[in-house]
């Protein structure tokens, strides 16, 4: 369960990043994060793996309030909370195999466990013939994919994506977004920032729509027009 | 595939960088042996000396034995005398038979009748050295009286410099090395930011972080140090026969006893050089280790 209460987040010189937000989003749900640039989409994900602290309200993910977190439990709240981001951060000198395994690494598995797993992964997203490739080789679409990979290799129960399909085709689009919907039918929260509309409406899945840091439409299984 | 293996890489990746750090390292633990050999033998020298009899006097060969007694009784008497040792002709030629038993040529025609017989004393403190040695010096029948005062000085003063000069060098290219772990490491902090920021966002530990960065220094002051150990037991064993010749006649150096322990500094021995390993090996890691450390708290944000 993700809960956000009456979360205010302003930059530096009075720039809102997002404004009184509430809502909760429940275990196993597939949510949308639409709005224009700048709207605070990126800014709702950041704070829930606290890559920044809210200036006020508080953020919950079960029973663990975000902004109390000490430095020890910050790595164990990472782990739980897969992040996809929209340029990837990949490792560029590890191979596809490397990359993924990373999140099993941290856990501290072990290397048989750690290749059942990621070849299982690389399975979910479609890359078992590159696992020996390095990041530069692979298409954009197959990068994101790489990243979606580590995001759910380890023990993580939420996925967060910034706009992965942002920099894609239409067709490497849709391809994302399947894996994404197949990862979410397999019982993994999902929280997707996107601009592409026609994603949108063709999933049926709840829609958060954000402007000028607030929350302005919070639909369930709606269609979403500009 | 574990952080080990990545840190091994790491150090493949940028070889210059390792073999800079790693003979500095080297060059830092060879001084630091040399001075530590060559402090730790001045002070078993001096610790040799200073428990041999202080004062030597040679009898000329016409002294008889009655007034040889008759003075032991008389430098007895003074109070001042913590030991009193006579070593006659036939004692003197014994102990260099002793000496030289090894060189045959050098015990041909030596009689006991060619070596002066001689009194070994030590005072119960040695400012009473100079004047027993005037008084002796006035006696008849008496040949040379050799104060050992005059070599135990020059001892000291020189195991004295050598020591002030090694902590000096010492704790300069002590310093001089840390600088370059710590820059070394730290260049390699700041070249993999990237790497580092995504590891935090998958929820890395602090601890899985920082473990190659550590290994990576602990390598360089291990294979620094085994590289200094080696150099300087090749020198110690090379100089053996040189040195063996020049302490004639000492049978064996040590620095400290304590119970059982006695660290021997000559002849070379096993203790002696599994010590060195020890010292070199310990500094080797700590240097490694906080050098790493600093690097990691100046160049990586938590």
């Amino acid at each position: 369960m993700i809960l956000f209460n009456g979360v205010e987040k302003k930059y530096p010189g009075e720039v809102t990043g997002l404004d009184s937000i509430s809502v909760r989003i429940e275990d196993g749900e597939f949510v949308f994060l639409v709005g224009p640039s700048g709207a605070g989409k990126t800014t709702l994900l950041k704070l829930l793996i606290r890559e920044i602290i809210p200036t006020s309200g508080t953020v919950c993910i079960d029973d663990w309030e975000i902004n109390k977190l000490s430095s020890r439990q910050l790595p164990l709240l990472r782990r739980k909370v897969g992040f996809v981001f929209q340029d990837f951060k990949l490792l560029m000198d590890r191979t596809i195999f490397e990359n993924i395994a990373v999140s099993l690494e941290i856990l501290g598995k072990g290397s048989s466990e750690i290749k059942e797993r990621v070849y299982e992964v690389m399975k979910i997203v479609h890359l078992e013939e590159k696992s020996n490739y390095f990041p530069k080789q692979l298409s954009f679409g197959e990068q994101q994919r790489v990243a979606i990979g580590r995001a759910i290799a380890g023990s993580a129960r939420i996925l967060l994506a910034d706009e992965p399909t942002g920099n894609l085709d239409p067709k490497t689009s849709w391809e994302i977004l399947k894996i994404i919907n197949d990862i979410n039918k397999l019982g993994t929260t999902v929280l997707m920032a996107t601009h592409n509309v026609d994603i949108v409406n063709s999933l049926k899945k709840r829609v958060l729509v954000i402007e000028k840091g607030k929350i302005v439409k919070d639909t369930k299984k709606s269609k979403y027009a500009k | 595939m574990s952080s080990s293996l990545t840190f091994w890489k790491r150090i493949r990746r940028t070889p210059y960088q390792a073999i800079a750090a790693t003979m500095t390292i080297f060059i830092t633990l060879f001084v630091m042996a040399v001075f530590l050999i060559m402090a730790g033998g001045s002070s078993a020298m001096l610790t040799y000396l200073e428990s041999k009899p202080q004062l030597t006097v040679f009898f000329k060969d016409d002294k008889d034995k009655d007034s040889i007694n008759q003075l032991i009784s008389n430098i007895k008497n003074t109070g001042r005398i913590a030991s009193i040792n006579y070593i006659s002709k036939e004692q003197a030629l014994a102990i260099y038979k002793e000496q030289n038993k090894n060189d045959p040529l050098l015990l041909e025609m030596v009689t006991a009748d060619i070596l002066p017989a001689s009194l070994e004393i030590s005072t119960v403190s040695p400012v009473y050295l100079s004047e027993l040695a005037e008084n002796l010096k006035k006696e008849k029948g008496i040949d040379e009286v050799v104060f050992q005062k005059d070599v135990v000085d020059t001892l000291v003063s020189w195991t004295n410099t050598i020591r002030k000069v090694g902590l000096v060098f010492i704790s300069f290219l002590l310093v001089a090395t840390f600088f370059i772990i710590l820059t070394s490491i730290g260049m390699k902090i700041a070249l993999r930011k990237d790497e580092i920021e995504i590891l935090q966002l998958v929820g890395a530990t602090p601890w899985y972080i920082k473990k190659p960065f550590i290994f990576e220094g602990v390598t360089y002051g291990f294979a620094g140090s085994a590289l200094s150990f080696v150099l300087v037991s090749v020198i110690l064993l090379y100089f053996t026969p040189y040195a063996s010749s020049f302490l004639q006649g000492i049978p064996n150096l040590t620095l400290f006893k304590y119970a059982n322990i006695a660290l021997t500094i000559w002849p070379p021995n096993a203790f002696l050089f599994l010590s060195l390993f020890i010292v070199l090996l310990f500094s080797g890691l700590i240097i490694g280790f906080i050098g790493s450390i600093f690097a990691i708290s100046r160049y990586m944000k938590n």
